[in-house]
């Protein structure tokens, strides 16, 4: 990983991460639990078997969602 | 006294005539369909759904709150083991938005099966159909099984049913409202004319709601606030599984006529002249 930081969008806010993150880091950077959370990357989804190997860019929107109560 | 009591608790119940739901190939051994929206806590509502007897779950797909992470999940509390998660695509406007919700929750969950919701007027939550159907082609193509809350028309219910759903869930009265069934005619139509089952979605406010529901006949019924705003959520919940068993038994037993004269219970025969 660089030391440059690059800003990428995370769940409508604005957030900077290391350069040459993966999807994987940025879970662990967040504290997120992986194992309960789904990521979608510029409107496709990261499989979870995917996020070590996806690289995050300049610009990406992210949206890390899960499951809640709901009718 | 207290023997004939005890001998009327002792009487067994009658023996189960009914066959357990049948969606898509699965079998669920309950008709009542239970959200996991707007309860105070998880405690409760894992209370409520084990007091419902409820098989499966409706959940909804939401941002990751960044600040509170460490919460836990939705998941931690139902045991996939325990119940069968459905997730919705509630809060969706268009097609190509309740597509997106349905994907993520296929993935967030261990299935592809999803209660399709998309909405057209923000003070009804009434459901747009044209959205819908396009939504449910779509999903039915890339293999979902899908389940449809619509209103009760039984031209959208057949179009619904020729895209390929495997169930056709029309409200009773507006999601949340507790009003109970409105139209139990329109109800009965569509249940008579579709050969996919008919889950009632969304109305149904108390015990006697789900029973009048489930006496049209139809598959099973569905609610959330009902249960999850009632002042004792969990007794209410044990209500709503006796009050969906009931209407079911009495659907299948077949009711008496309605006259409107009176017919004695007693025998005419052996009066003292």
């Amino acid at each position: 990983m660089s030391t440059e930081t690059i800003r990428i969008e995370v769940n409508g806010e604005s957030r900077e991460v290391g350069g040459g993150s993966s999807v994987a880091d940025l879970l662990e950077q967040l504290e997120v639990d992986g194992r309960t959370v789904v990521v979608e990357l510029n409107r496709q989804i990261v499989r979870r078997g995917e996020r070590d190997g996806v690289e995050l860019e300049a610009g990406d929107r992210v949206e890390l969602v899960r499951f809640v109560g709901g009718g | 006294m207290s023997t004939v009591l005890e001998k009327g608790a002792d009487r067994e119940e009658p023996a189960r005539v009914d066959e357990p739901l049948a969606l898509r190939g699965r079998s669920f051994r309950s008709r009542l369909i239970a959200g996991t929206g707007k309860y105070s806590d998880a405690d409760t509502m894992v209370a409520a759904l084990r007091a419902a007897g409820a098989e499966i779950v409706t959940v909804a797909v939401r941002r990751v709150d960044l600040d509170a992470s460490k919460e836990e999940s939705l998941l931690h509390h139902l045991d996939p083991e325990e119940f069968f998660l459905l997730p919705n695509t509630a809060g969706c406007y268009t097609a190509e938005d309740a597509v997106r919700y349905a994907r993520l929750g296929r993935e967030a969950g261990l299935h592809d099966w999803v209660k399709l919701e998309v909405i057209g007027d923000e003070e009804t939550l009434y459901p747009d159909v044209e959205e819908m159907l396009d939504a449910a082609r779509t999903l039915v193509d890339e293999g979902f099984t899908v389940l449809a809350y619509t209103n009760d028309d039984l031209v959208t219910a057949l179009k619904l049913q020729d895209a390929g759903v495997a169930a056709v869930m029309p409200l009773a009265s507006p999601i949340g409202s507790g009003l109970g069934l409105l139209d139990p005619v329109g109800i009965r139509i569509l249940k008579r004319r579709l050969d996919v089952p008919v889950i009632v979605d969304a109305g149904v406010g108390t015990a006697s709601d789900a029973c009048l529901t489930m006496e049209q006949g139809v598959d099973g019924v569905l609610m959330n606030t009902a249960l999850a705003e009632a002042e004792d959520p969990v007794a209410m919940a044990a209500a709503m599984r006796r009050a969906v068993e009931a209407g079911r038994l009495a659907y299948l037993a077949g009711r008496m006529p309605r006259r409107e004269w009176a017919v004695p219970s007693s025998p005419s025969a052996g009066r003292l002249t």
